[in-house]
């Protein structure tokens, strides 16, 4: 019975990486960025203005050595499901220019629709919004490399990571003409997740019990960004170290690390 | 040159002496306005603004404007719904400087989309849970409301009112206005209110986020009950400061003391409110998201403590104590200090709701993100101040702006 709930549940994608896995290669940013057309500049050295939908964040653990030990952090938009169905940026958008599809669970930016105000930027605690500062410009001749499927963004609006969404577009097409009314785990990965050379990363629909992430992301080692929030991301975190469990979020002093609920 | 604009039985510095005066504020506008242009041309990548800062500078500007403008509503909707007949001394000059303010506001938002050709797009495509939405909306149909209110002062000018279409449509309007302020009032009330909750429905941002009232964070209604309350003092700031620069008494004792008053009692009803929403915010509210009161004033080089105490306590507590009592309205220092402590209390509490919540860093392995506005900021926003210190100048020349005037200075 509840395994046929469960299978009747709408598609909730999201990850689970392993941050015991991730080596912090940054293999992943490379190939979002190219996957999705992110623009860069020749300077990217101000992070606070460089766009890279795909962040790696390094923690460490502040000990001294022999103790030091640190972690690398992929830090994707965390497709929020927020409170009440709104996720923290989808229901600031005063031209509705994001948006939390029922479908897939993915939040979306609709680009030809964002004028700029940013609000959304503001309303996101992980900095996952990005917004055009600059015109994109690629070096000559790359950008007859650019991925057809990812209209390139113009200045002037914000952008994020989107799941490789178009790619779930081109999949879903595929099994529409196979005569299949939907798809397998595997058959929609997100660019990082195929670049990730440690296989830290496992993209699926959360809400399947077919898919590894469901598993996973009850795994007790796992946790998510900024829990007390109440932003309820769908990206799911795990290390069996228990100061990365416990960096994942802010405490009190005499707190203790937040139990995790499954 | 210009005698003949000028109000009948007012005098009014020479047409030389005016124009040096317009010319030089009006380089300082024409510096904004080639501010405004690079930003517009080029892109926002001339301010210092960032993905950790996409509020700053200017939204600061723009927030505080429409809080100390919020001057016009109050007065408006005193002297017309509540029956202040005194106020009427000052109306005109309220509402001129709403207007001015709420045009700012506009401007401002103007330059800081990043796609102003697509500002239509909020009315167009709007999302009714959002809370800039509602802003939109207010903020343009409560502009609309002060243009209609500041209309038939231009109509009383001296060669215009000779008009006899024109002298009827501004005594008719006048006998309207209630109708007006009414609206204006209401529209100010959930506009006011709206750009409190723009920060206060932030869940992710624990500095800002306050748990709701129905649909609305009580941010909501500090931010219209504060507006209310301080608005008035910058009219009066103001209202001084012109009497200071022409030498003139321009309004009444009577009028100034009584609006002084209703301030101060709004200030201090305000700032009890701000107290109690500070404590429980930072008792409950902060630690059940893991901070304390303390992560958000220290660890920086900026953002101490001193921005509380400032905001409520120099900024609040003490022109409130001052201006509900006799004593200290009837002091001409204390008055002054107390007219000013307000201007900054609102306009720090406004910074604080832009600028620390940007700053504030939300994931624990995050720092502050500290920012200095680059110059194209600081132009335009110092635009707005030219702009409404030209508008000021032009209105107090030919326009019956000060009704008193005469009698105060024969």
């Amino acid at each position: 019975m509840k395994k046929a709930q469960e299978q009747n549940k709408p598609k909730k994608y999201g990850m689970v990486i392993d941050l015991d896995k991730c080596t912090g290669c940054g293999a992943c940013m490379v190939a979002c960025m190219a996957e999705n057309n992110v623009p860069f500049k020749k300077d990217e050295s101000n992070k606070k203005d460089s766009i890279t939908w795909m962040r790696v964040y390094k923690l460490t653990n502040d000990e001294k050595y022999p103790d030091a030990d640190i972690c690398y952090l992929p830090r994707p938009c965390q497709h929020c499901e927020g409170q009440h169905g709104h996720s923290p940026c989808v229901s600031v958008c005063p031209a509705t220019a994001t948006d939390y599809s029922e479908e897939t669970g993915i939040v979306s930016q609709i680009y030809t629709r964002c004028f700029g105000c940013r609000y959304c930027m503001a309303a996101c605690p992980y900095h996952a919004r990005y917004f055009n500062w600059w015109d994109p410009v690629w070096p000559e001749g790359m950008e007859k490399m650019l991925n057809p499927d990812v209209s390139p963004r113009m200045r002037g609006i914000v952008e994020k990571c989107s799941f490789c969404f178009h790619r779930y577009q081109s999949a879903m097409d595929k099994a529409h003409y196979e005569g299949r009314r939907d798809i397998e785990e595997g058959e929609y990965q997100t660019a990082c997740t195929q670049a990730c050379p440690a296989g830290a990363i496992t993209f699926g629909d959360l809400n399947n019990p077919a898919h590894k992430v469901h598993e996973l992301k009850k795994h007790p080692d796992a946790f998510r960004l900024l829990e007390r929030l109440g932003t309820n991301p769908k990206i799911y975190y795990m290390s069996n170290r228990e100061w990365v469990r416990k960096a994942g979020d802010n405490h009190l002093m005499a707190e203790k690390p937040a139990k995790k609920q499954h | 040159m210009d005698s003949a604009l000028i109000p009948e039985g007012v005098k009014r510095c020479s047409t030389g002496k005016f124009a040096l005066f317009i010319g030089i504020v009006g380089a300082v506008l024409l510096w904004g306005v080639y501010a405004m242009l690079l930003c517009w041309l080029k892109g926002l990548n001339q301010t210092n603004m960032n993905d950790y800062y996409g509020f700053a500078l200017w939204i600061w500007a723009d927030l505080a404007v429409i809080a100390l403008g919020g001057g016009a509503f109050f007065t408006g909707f005193l002297r017309y719904i509540v029956g202040k007949d005194e106020l009427k001394n000052i109306i005109n000059y309220a509402v001129l400087i709403g207007f001015i303010c709420y045009s700012s506001a506009l401007l401002i938002l103007a330059i800081d989309i990043g796609q102003p050709l697509r500002g239509w797009f909020i009315f167009w495509h709007a999302n009714v849970h959002s809370m800039l939405t509602e802003v939109a909306f207010c903020l343009s149909c409560y502009f609309a409301v002060l243009s209609i209110e500041y209309l038939p002062l231009i109509l009383e000018n001296r060669q215009l009112n000779k008009v006899p279409f024109f002298h009827h449509l501004a005594h008719n309007m006048h006998e309207v206005m209630a109708v007006f302020a009414a609206t204006g009032a209401f529209l100010s009330f959930f506009h006011q209110g709206s750009l409190g909750g723009v920060a206060g429905v932030l869940f992710g941002r624990p500095f800002s986020f306050r748990e709701g009232v129905f649909v609305w964070p009580w941010t909501f209604f500090l931010f219209t009950w504060s507006a209310a309350a301080y608005g008035p003092c910058f009219t009066l700031s103001l209202t001084k400061l012109i009497e200071a620069i022409t030498g003139k008494q321009l309004v009444g004792e009577k009028c100034v003391n009584l609006l002084a008053k209703i301030s101060g009692w709004m200030i201090l009803t305000y700032i009890i409110a701000k107290i109690a929403d500070t404590w429980y915010w930072a008792s409950v509210l902060a630690p059940a998201q893991g901070f304390t009161l303390m992560d958000f004033y220290s660890n920086n080089p900026v953002y101490g403590i001193w921005i509380l105490v400032l905001e409520i306590v120099i900024g609040g507590i003490i022109p409130a104590l001052i201006l509900i009592t006799e004593r200290g309205r009837k002091n001409p220092m204390l008055f002054i200090l107390a007219i000013i402590l307000g201007v900054i209390g609102v306009s720090i509490n406004r910074w604080v709701m832009v600028l620390q919540v940007m700053a504030v860093p939300v994931m624990p392995f995050d720092t502050w993100a500290m920012y200095f506005p680059s110059w194209q900021e600081i132009a335009t926003t110092i635009l707005p101040v030219a702009y409404g210190v030209i508008l000021i100048a032009i209105s107090y020349r030919y326009l019956p702006v000060f009704p008193q005037e005469r009698e105060l200075n024969d």
